[in-house]
């Protein structure tokens, strides 16, 4: 084929734009120590390097800029590079933030239910693939079973009055919960809260994770599995617990 | 408004022909107009299992293509007047099958036929979501082993997330399962999956579980669907089955192994 291309109308699109959804990772950043992001990073990676081997990732700046801490873009990026991540977004940044951002070519995020922002950087929004929802129910019923290959995600709480196969995945930005055989992959707390809990009647999962504490499967004791319990988020680490 | 039933898994040669080809005939032989089409195009052996590939005159994409009609196309089986198959081309390539050519093709059967048997390729492709877009059921076909299983489960939730009826909020495709080439020594032994553990990893109604058999090998070699070989395990097995779909309440056999001459002959059935 020839590289010089003719203007031609009528030739078959060969591209065209498609609106997906994508889960990506958020890490929330709430203190500003350089030292400190990195140390406690490279503990949470080691946890499951597969995992996060070239994850994209947004960061969410918001946390630490309530508290009037302030964090270099730049430096930050590098740390994520450095750790193999894939910095794709920024969230909950300030105007000087955004900037800098923008100029590394990251996007910008905003932050939803957030009423009360007048940050300037919201014009320099071009990309919002974040799920944006409005109205008072964010929760999410799923009433057949989860199969492999599939993915739901709840911007509250998630049920499933069902069970959810091996290779599927659950996401919720509140609790989970599984009236059924849990064998895929199941995050609670997508954005970064640590009191959400997953329940479920059969513990078989993939891997379980609370505002990106992870376990996977092989890190699941004997104890645990098949039967019903509630995991939870206590200092940072996943307890799984009997529910009866 | 015809029935129209897709046999579907992840895997190939798990059994979908086989079993599309023995309930299509199952169907017919209860009194019901059946038509069996071959989505495999490009493979294409529906037609020699059903013992009529001397007969094909056009197919499937020729229909499509509006280079011959329906009536043109159908091949009468010669075993059973109420039987009807459409076979797929072997030559053309895969994209000759479009969504619309195939809705069309199938509202028109829906006007004459009481039921329509799609025989679907392997694999999430296009052949295979064209042949369950349309589904009213889909009889997913599992091999007890873990690697069809897996594949059955993710068909599922295609079928869940990806046909008509889902994508227009109707009633979901009533899904069933059929478990092929079932071999109770090897349960035994721990070389297969046990009927209780695809029911589990899959919950879903179990249709029936149809015994690894000789008779499906000598069936296809002379054209004929197993289902009319009524002295074999697989033949009774399938017979089980479209009773079952038409509503007849069956114990399930051929789950347990084979009971020696002396169990044959004072034991159950
Ligand atoms: N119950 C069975 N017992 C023994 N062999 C079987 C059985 N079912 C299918 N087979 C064999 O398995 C192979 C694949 O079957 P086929 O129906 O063509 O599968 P598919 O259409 O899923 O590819 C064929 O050789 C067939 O004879
Ligand atoms: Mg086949």
């Amino acid at each position: 084929m020839s590289t010089t291309v003719t203007k031609n109308p009528s030739s078959p699109a060969i591209l065209e734009f498609k609106s997906s959804t994508f889960s990506v990772p958020v890490l929330v950043l709430s203190g500003s120590d350089v030292d400190l992001i990195q140390e406690q990073l490279e503990r949470k990676i080691s946890l499951a390097p597969e995992f996060f081997k070239n994850s994209p990732v947004v960061f969410d700046l918001q946390l630490l800029n309530k508290q009037g801490l302030c964090l270099d873009v730049a430096t930050l990026v590098d740390i994520l590079i450095k750790f193999k991540l894939l910095p794709i977004g920024i969230r909950g940044g300030t105007s000087g933030q955004v900037e800098i951002a923008n100029s590394l070519h990251i996007p910008v995020y905003s932050i939803h239910n957030n009423l009360s922002q007048t940050e300037p950087f919201q014009q320099h929004n071009k990309i919002q693939t974040l799920p944006e929802q409005t109205g008072a129910t964010l929760n999410t019923l799923i009433n057949h079973p989860v199969r492999s290959g599939q993915r739901i995600y709840s911007a509250g709480d998630l049920t499933v009055a069902a069970q959810v196969s091996a290779g599927a995945e659950i996401l919720a930005e509140g609790n989970i919960h599984v009236y059924g055989a849990l064998r895929g992959r199941a995050l609670a707390g997508v954005q970064g809260d640590i009191n959400a809990r997953i329940f479920c009647f059969d513990l078989q999962a993939d891997l379980i994770s609370i505002a990106g504490n992870y376990k996977i499967s092989e890190d699941l004791d004997d104890n645990v599995r098949n039967k019903p319990v509630q995991i939870y988020l206590r200092e940072n680490s996943l307890i799984i617990k009997d529910l009866v | 408004m015809a029935r129209i039933i897709v046999v579907t898994s992840g895997k190939g040669g798990v059994g979908k022909t086989t079993t599309s080809a023995a309930i299509a005939m199952g169907l017919a032989k209860k009194g019901h107009k059946t038509a069996v089409i071959d989505f495999d195009v490009g493979l294409r052996n529906l037609d020699l299992i059903m013992g009529c590939e001397r007969r094909v005159v056009y197919d499937f994409v020729n229909v499509i293509n509006g280079e011959a009609s329906l009536n043109q196309a159908l091949i009468r089986d010669k075993h059973c007047d109420l039987l009807y198959v459409l076979p797929a081309s072997q030559t053309r390539d895969k994209d000759a099958l479009t969504q619309e050519g195939v809705g069309k093709i199938l509202d028109d059967l829906s006007k004459d036929f009481k039921y329509i048997v799609c025989d679907s390729p392997a694999g999430i492709e296009k052949g295979a979501h064209l042949a369950m877009y349309f589904a009213d059921d889909a009889f997913v076909i599992t091999n007890p082993e873990v690697s069809s299983v897996r594949d059955s489960d993710r068909m599922l939730g295609i079928l869940s997330s990806k046909s008509r009826r889902a994508e227009q909020n109707l009633e979901p495709i009533k899904e069933y399962l059929v478990l092929t080439r079932y071999s109770p020594e090897r349960v035994r032994l721990g070389d297969m999956l046990s009927v209780d553990d695809v029911q589990d990893i899959l919950s879903l109604h179990l249709l029936g579980v149809i015994p690894e058999s000789k008779s499906v090998l000598s069936a296809s070699n002379s054209g004929i669907p197993v289902i009319l070989d009524e002295k074999s395990d697989a033949g009774q097995a399938y017979e089980d089955i479209v009773a079952r779909y038409l509503g007849e309440e069956r114990p399930h056999r051929f789950i347990d192994e084979k009971k020696g001459l002396f169990g044959k002959l004072f034991g159950g059935k």
